[in-house]
């Protein structure tokens, strides 16, 4: 258990032992560690194999660009593949295992495509492969398919659940480091609402990673002590472990926390918030990503960044190696060296690209100058570098640094577009920023500490002073500028072997070159051809390197070739985290009927018709199917009386002056002349002329009418008389409110309907035939003084009404019409029961109504007035929509009545064979009929209305059927409706 | 996005339903001797402009309101929130 | 140069020096006898198609920035011919039989995929709709299997059959569907265009149309004038603003699509699934990522990105249907611009300026469209009359009444 590469020093907590396994191995590091450091502090140096040739690969870097150290988290539903070892909290009791390998991760089966690398050059699948032909999807592709991926999902449920909320302020300030420190100080000293969001668990960024000072303190607890002020501040919200990965319209971002990711126990709390963050300002400060230099096998476990190594020694106490070596093209690269020396850490070399004077020197370091690494030595950890003087030198961790990118990626997220700054060879923000966005710090390209805590702070103050805040009198922190020049230097020409720049997906700099050759000379096309960036680490240290080598060969400037786009997330994001607690049953809402309670006790089975939940039918003892019970529903109800709740029906309540007018140009048939206490049923179309909803529209009082629409349409429906309302006839005096939640509604159907009602309904209201005839309706009370409505309408084509109180009383409504029915045998009927009766008496529904279809294809043609404006008169009398062999809704018998009819079968003519050709029209809704004892349809076919009587075929390949069927009219029941008017 | 709505004040755009160019306001007269080809150009043809666009955002989630929106398709920056009734009336719109 | 294993295999040998560039990068000429404005996979199918099959000589696409930079470059990859309607399944049945021999046809590896296309089925309703589909599929030769949630059980139980809010009661498949590498499709089509002598132009946006007492002569350039007896535009997703450039205006409304991709994961998905009951569809690719998206965003856009409240939605479909994916990370999200037509379906046809024609309106289908497209557009160049499945694609369709509307949703493009 020993940690033989722990050094002195750092932030980890020596006090606090945590007990972790890496690849069943136990291993132990401390609090404050990452997985990373503290597997470097067990000298673990292979931690996994990279995508495509299976390399041998350690940990590069020590932060969320990291190419290679991926590893898979937990266990069994837990189990988190693909994390990144650098940005994973240790804790006590983590397993970790690495990922990508078939065999153990040091003896790799699937290793030896690395020597056919020759072979799999950038691009290579798209040239073979092909024949023959049928072989891809049989072996080809399964081969490939296996070998490709990286971690492993569970193939679980997810165990734990994600939460999301809502987050408003003045200013956002992305990534704590000096600047975003600096920046948060001034704008929380000022009063103003901030966040300050960072994606480590630490605040600080580079100030714990490096040795420099502010206001004569280390950095790191400078840090410390900004945290502690702004976390006392009321208006300030510290949110570390927090990764803002996007920015979208408006000045709104997403953003990560990761709540348990780095507890042992993650009961009871959600594991991820999903956070949007609606901000007036917003500054990014997040940082800066070192680049390696390409060279000869600089892949190999021990090459790292050298910005990375003093991560590791200065914040945890940790040497990646004991014999370091650094290559570098800039003066940051020294400090890594001067650093681990101040430490006590053996540096072997230093290699400068740039012919320069030695910034330091250190007892018995090799140091050269104009000088370039050419090779590594050792496969699974180097152990010595070679040089372009062919010098070897011992190195068991090389330290490489090619100078820093600025994370600029939140200001591409809309369309800002980096610019190239020759001054630090890299691109820097452009213009075109997320409105209200500012970048202060490294992120701008500002790369020294002084800078940057200087620039963090006018930045804020910026931005509170274009809100109307004054900003506070405080001055920025005092910190010096360390040296940082730089010579850009890309790749080492010298040397044997494949240099690679995209580590993950095993891009080097030879496929760079082929891809140019090849004529895939723009940035995109270089991406997706060889996969450059496309790895989970969006090749954050590889593009710019492959950019600069794409541009030497095409001998355009690296501003000319210009870079790819950053699109949101920064960082992966958990879908999990994106979708939130919307999953499982809470997916989306369920809306329940005012009788569910009731239905639930008796028996119903419930069906989900859009978000409602209805009773589908209600199933009594000894039946043996759902068809027993629904027959048993259609036929007591046609034979006594049956309850159905309606409630689903969209209820759009209408008032005003202009409110027969209004109604008459929403339907196509005509609604001025409706008399008070009078029902019509009411067709309406779209703008287009094709049939739209349906339902019926009740003249309760002068001026006041209700309208129901289908269940499905009530919220569309009612969007759309809003907007006729509003920006069609403004000037009409009439006003809508949506009801449909408000009134609980049920139909009373069958010969004892009125029997039945007539004892709920309170003295003197008479609901006689005579006082109270079909399609009439009524405001009443029930019960005793419950108000109520009262509609003489049918859908079930018997006696039939449908009455509604006030929501809250439906509950004691469907009880009282039960216990009021007892004597009658009363039952509920669901919607199953429901769509037979209407098939049984050809009342179209979602099946015909189906957006495709007009009122003349449903046989309504003569509904729509041609003698008002209504909706979708005009467009309605289109040619093509009017062609004499359109279809027409029709019934449909089979010959052989004891044959069933199936939805979805087309009709074909008798003698003409099955194709599209022949192809005459569909069943549209079927049904067995418990009346008439055999299967019925509903259907459009061609010409239907002049073919009673004409047999065709409904043909229904995909369930391997044919059933002859005749053409009838769409009433197979009570087709005069005698049985609604008695 | 963030819709302002003139009534309410700022919105999140998830509260509104999205119709679409704002033209739609501009109904033909059935009775018109070409309505057939206006009502056409009315329903189908549409400027689709690169840059502001006028168009019709209805608050759903909210107080109903159908809004008319100048909003630039290229960088979604909202430039004008009117509400429709009021830009019906001033192109003509009455009864 | 042809490719082949023995190729990959000698290159391999030889240290890769041989491998010349995909496509030429040839200066525009003053003159062509068909001028393609659109670089995408449509515009270069055309092209391939007009030369190998209509014998046409003479042919430039002209692109304003890399070929393949549009949808072609940017969408979720499907192949399908699961449509209903008779305007659309047989045209969509001809695509996917080009895909089926398409990289035998222009030698090189799209990675055509027939894994399969699964939509969900979550209520009798919709049963009725996708049988009454399956159906139309099978009169017009296509393959089409309806199955129950049993057998989806056995096939795919991963899907949430148990906890669902909409629970699944059954799927149409069409095993011949599936995926394609979708990039490559713009370059095997390039390669083979290039090879077949078409001039393929980067980098040059067309400014102008040169149109002369109702005839098009040829288009305006960022590099300059090009004469052409025919032009054949076909930039979907900027296909309003090119043709206002010849003055008119089109039954289009430009909405952006966002897709998304996870990170690479062993392999999970076997084909392409659909969640019947809300926004959302997926593949895995061959690299692994899970490759997935939803609805549109809903408002006219021509910013190649969306905005949070989608990426939510589809993901909340995503788990619904599939809960094991929490764990699993979207890595990139991008954003195509889509020409949303207002019956859902494109057009192939003729303007009312000679020598000018219109290729467009494909929503967010027109990446499997992409063979059939080309090839009916050719056929349209070459001989003036429309390819028999693809007749009913005209821009007048709206004014006869003649919709092609799968959807059911009418005139309004964000519902289609």
């Amino acid at each position: 258990m020993s940690q033989p590469h722990r050094i002195n020093g750092g932030l980890t907590d020596r006090t606090q032992a945590l007990h972790f396994t890496f690849n069943g191995k136990a291993m132990q590091g401390y609090a404050g560690d990452t997985l990373a450091s503290a597997l470097l502090a067990n000298g673990q140096r292979l931690v996994g194999r990279s995508f495509k040739y299976h390399r041998p690969r350690g940990i590069f870097s020590a932060g969320s660009e990291e190419p290679n150290a991926l590893v898979e988290l937990r266990r069994d539903a837990h189990c988190e593949p693909n994390t990144r070892a650098t940005v994973a909290e240790l804790f006590d009791g983590l397993e970790a295992r690495s990922q990508n390998h078939r065999g153990s991760l040091e003896f790799d089966l699937m290793a030896a495509t690395d020597l056919l690398s020759p072979f799999l050059s950038a691009g290579f699948y798209y040239k073979t492969f092909m024949w023959p032909k049928a072989f891809w999807e049989k072996f080809y592709e399964p081969i490939i398919r296996a070998s490709a991926g990286l971690g492993r999902l569970s193939g679980q449920s997810d165990p734990d659940f994600y939460d999301k909320g809502f987050l408003h302020c003045d200013l956002l300030v992305i990534g704590a480091g000096p600047a975003g420190l600096a920046a948060a100080l001034a704008a929380g000293r000022s009063g103003a609402r901030v966040v300050l969001a960072d994606e480590d668990f630490v605040l600080g960024g580079r100030l714990n990673a490096e040795t420099m000072q502010i206001g004569g303190q280390m950095g790191s607890a400078w840090a410390a002590a900004a945290g502690g002020e702004l976390a006392a501040m009321g208006n300030v919200r510290l949110m570390p472990r927090t990764t803002v990965y996007g920015a979208y319209d408006h000045g709104i971002f997403g953003a990560l926390e990761r709540r348990t990711d780095h507890l042992a126990d993650t009961t009871g709390a959600p594991r991820q918030i999903l956070w949007r963050v609606y901000a007036r300002r917003s500054i990014l400060a997040a940082g800066a990503t070192e680049r390696p230099i390409a060279f000869a096998n600089n892949d190999r476990p021990g090459v790292m960044l050298a910005g990375a190594v003093r991560t590791y020694a200065n914040r945890f106490g940790v040497t990646p190696g004991r014999r370091v070596a650094v290559f570098t093209n800039n003066d940051d690269g020294w400090r890594t060296a001067t650093d681990l020396a101040g430490k006590g850490v053996e540096i072997t070399a230093i290699i400068d690209t740039r012919k320069i004077r030695p910034l330091a020197s250190i007892p018995g370091v090799v140091i050269m100058t104009g000088a370039h690494v050419t090779g590594t030595a050792g496969r699974k950890g180097i152990k010595a570098i070679t040089l372009n003087t062919g010098q070897r030198i011992p190195a068991d961790c090389l330290a490489v640094s090619g100078g820093w990118n600025p994370n600029v990626h939140l200001t591409c997220h809309q369309r800002g577009r980096p610019v190239w700054d020759n001054d630090i060879s890299a691109f820097v923000p452009g213009g075109d920023l997320p409105p209200g966005m500012t970048v202060a710090g490294a992120a701008n390209g500002t790369l020294t500490l002084a800078a940057a805590l200087k620039e963090g702070h006018a930045t804020a103050n910026a931005a509170l002073k274009s809100l109307g805040f004054t900003p506070s009198r405080s001055q920025a922190p005092v910190a010096e500028d360390e040296p940082r020049t730089l010579e850009a230097f890309w790749h080492v020409r010298a040397g044997r072997g494949r240099a690679w720049l995209d580590f993950q997906n095993d891009v080097t700099v030879k496929d760079v070159k082929l891809a140019h050759q090849e004529g895939f000379r723009s940035v995109e096309h270089l991406k997706r051809y060889t996969t450059l960036g496309m790895a989970t680490d969006q090749g954050r240290t590889a593009n710019i390197p492959a950019l600069a080598i794409m541009a030497e060969c095409t001998g355009k400037t690296i501003a000319e070739t210009g870079t790819t786009i950053f699109r949101p997330p920064y960082t992966p994001v958990p879908i999990g985290a994106l979708a939130g607690r919307a999953r499982g049953k809470d997916f989306r809402p369920y809306r329940l009927t005012p009788s569910h309670k009731w239905a639930s006790e008796n028996g119903a089975t419930f069906v989900e018709t859009g978000n409602w939940l209805r009773a589908q039918w209600f199933a009594r003892p000894g039946e043996k199917g759902w068809r027993d019970s629904v027959d048993r529903e259609v036929r007591m109800t046609r034979a006594s009386v049956g309850i159905c709740d309606v409630t689903t029906l969209g209820k759009i309540d209408i008032q005003g002056r202009d409110a027969a007018e209004f109604l008459n140009r929403i339907y196509a048939n005509g609604f001025a002349k409706l008399a008070v206490g009078k029902v019509r049923y009411g067709l309406m179309l779209r703008e287009d002329g094709i049939a739209y909803d349906d339902g019926t529209t009740a003249h309760l009082a002068e001026n006041h009418y209700v309208m129901t629409t289908t269940t499905a349409n009530a919220v569309l429906v009612f969007r759309r008389l809003e907007f006729a309302r509003q920006c069609l006839w403004p000037d009409l005096d009439v006003h809508l409110i949506s009801a449909t939640d408000g009134w609980a509604q049920f139909a009373v159907a069958g010969p004892n309907a009125r029997a039945l009602l007539a004892k709920l309904v309170d003295a003197p209201f008479d609901i006689s035939n005579e006082a109270f005839p079909f399609m009439a309706c009524a405001s009443l009370s029930v019960c005793g003084g419950t108000p109520a409505r009262l509609f003489r309408i049918s859908f079930s084509g018997e006696l039939a009404y449908e009455i509604a109180v006030p929501a809250r009383f439906g509950d004691a409504m469907i009880r009282a019409l039960m216990a009021a029915g007892k004597e009658f045998d009363a039952i509920p009927y669901g919607t199953e029961a429901l769509g037979v009766m209407r098939i049984e008496k050809g009342h179209a529904a979602g099946n015909e109504l189906n957006g495709q279809t007009t009122a003349l294809n449903l046989g309504l043609g003569r509904m729509v007035s041609k003698k008002k404006d209504c909706i979708g008169n005009v467009l309605s009398e289109r040619a093509e929509l009017n062609r004499p062999d359109a279809v027409r809704l029709v019934g449909f018998k089979p010959v052989d009545r004891a044959e069933s009819l199936a939805a979805g079968a087309h009709f074909i003519n008798r003698g003409d064979p099955a194709d599209m050709d022949h192809d005459q029209g569909w069943m549209s809704s079927v049904a067995f009929s418990p009346m008439l004892g055999h299967s019925i349809g509903l259907g459009f076919i061609s010409r239907g209305h002049e073919r009673m009587g004409e047999i065709v075929r409904a043909v229904d390949p995909i369930r391997k059927r044919e059933v002859e069927v005749e053409i009838t009219s769409p009433h197979f029941f009570d087709p005069e409706g005698e049985r609604l008017r008695v | 996005m963030i819709i302002n709505h003139p009534l309410l004040g700022p919105r999140d755009a998830a509260e509104f339903v999205y119709l679409g160019d704002a033209s739609l306001i501009d109904r033909p007269d059935w009775q018109d001797p070409l309505a057939a080809e206006k009502f056409h150009d009315y329903l189908y043809l549409r400027d689709n402009p690169v840059g502001n666009h006028r168009e019709l955002w209805y608050h759903e989630q909210g107080d109903r309101s159908w809004l008319v929106v100048t909003r630039n398709t290229l960088t979604h920056e909202i430039i004008k929130v009117e509400l429709a009734t009021d830009v019906a009336r001033k192109r003509g719109r009455s009864r | 140069m042809r490719y082949s294993a023995m190729r990959v295999l000698l290159e391999g040998l030889t240290g890769n020096r041989g491998w010349k560039p995909v496509w030429r990068d040839p200066e525009p000429k003053p003159q062509y006898d068909v001028v393609i404005v659109g670089g995408g996979g449509h515009g270069l199918a055309t092209a391939y198609y007009l030369a190998k099959q209509f014998g046409q000589q003479n042919i430039a696409v002209l692109e304003k920035g890399w070929i393949g930079s549009g949808n072609v470059g940017r969408n979720t990859t499907i192949i399908r011919s699961n449509y209903l309607l008779p305007g659309n399944e047989p045209f969509y049945e001809f695509s996917l039989k080009l895909w089926e021999g398409l990289e035998q046809d222009f030698n090189y590896n799209a990675m055509v995929s027939q894994r399969s296309i699964l939509n969900l089925i979550h209520s009798d309703p919709q049963r009725d709709a996708f049988a009454r589909r399956a159906n139309a599929m099978l009169l017009a030769g296509a393959d089409a299997e309806l199955v129950d949630a049993a057998q989806l059980r056995r096939e795919l139980p991963f899907l949430d059959f148990d906890n669902a809010r909409f629970p699944i009661r059954g799927g149409l498949f069409q095993r011949r569907g599936g995926t394609v590498r979708h990039d490559a499709v713009a370059w095997g089509y390039a390669r083979g265009a290039d090879s077949l002598g078409v001039d393929i132009i980067q980098n040059c946006e067309v400014t102008g149309f040169n149109i002369d007492n109702g005839i098009c002569r040829g288009v305006e350039t960022t590099r300059g004038n090009i004469r052409a007896g025919k032009t054949a535009v076909c930039v979907a997703g900027s296909s309003s603003r090119v043709m206002a450039l010849a003055g008119m205006r089109l039954p289009i409304e430009s909405h952006v699509l966002q897709a998304f991709v996870t990170e690479g994961l062993k392999p999970l998905l076997p084909g392409v699934i659909t969640f019947g009951a809300g926004h959302f569809y997926v593949s895995q690719s061959d690299k692994g990522g899970l490759v997935f998206g939803g609805d549109i965003d809903g408002y006219n856009s021509y910013a190649q990105r969306g905005n949070l409240p989608v990426v939510e939605d589809v993901c909340e479909g995503g788990m619904a249907i599939m809960p094991m994916i929490g764990r699993a990370r979207l890595l990139r999200s991008w954003g195509g611009i889509m020409d949303m037509s207002m019956d859902g379906s494109p057009f192939i046809d003729k303007t009312h300026i000679d020598g000018l024609y219109f290729n467009g309106g494909w929503c967010y289908g027109g990446f499997k469209a992409t063979p059939a497209s080309g090839y009916c557009y050719a056929h349209l160049l070459a001989k003036d009359t429309p390819h028999p499945t693809a007749t009913e694609y005209r821009l007048d369709r709206f004014a006869r009444g003649h919709l092609i509307d799968e959807k059911g949703q009418g005139a309004q493009p964000n519902l289609h």
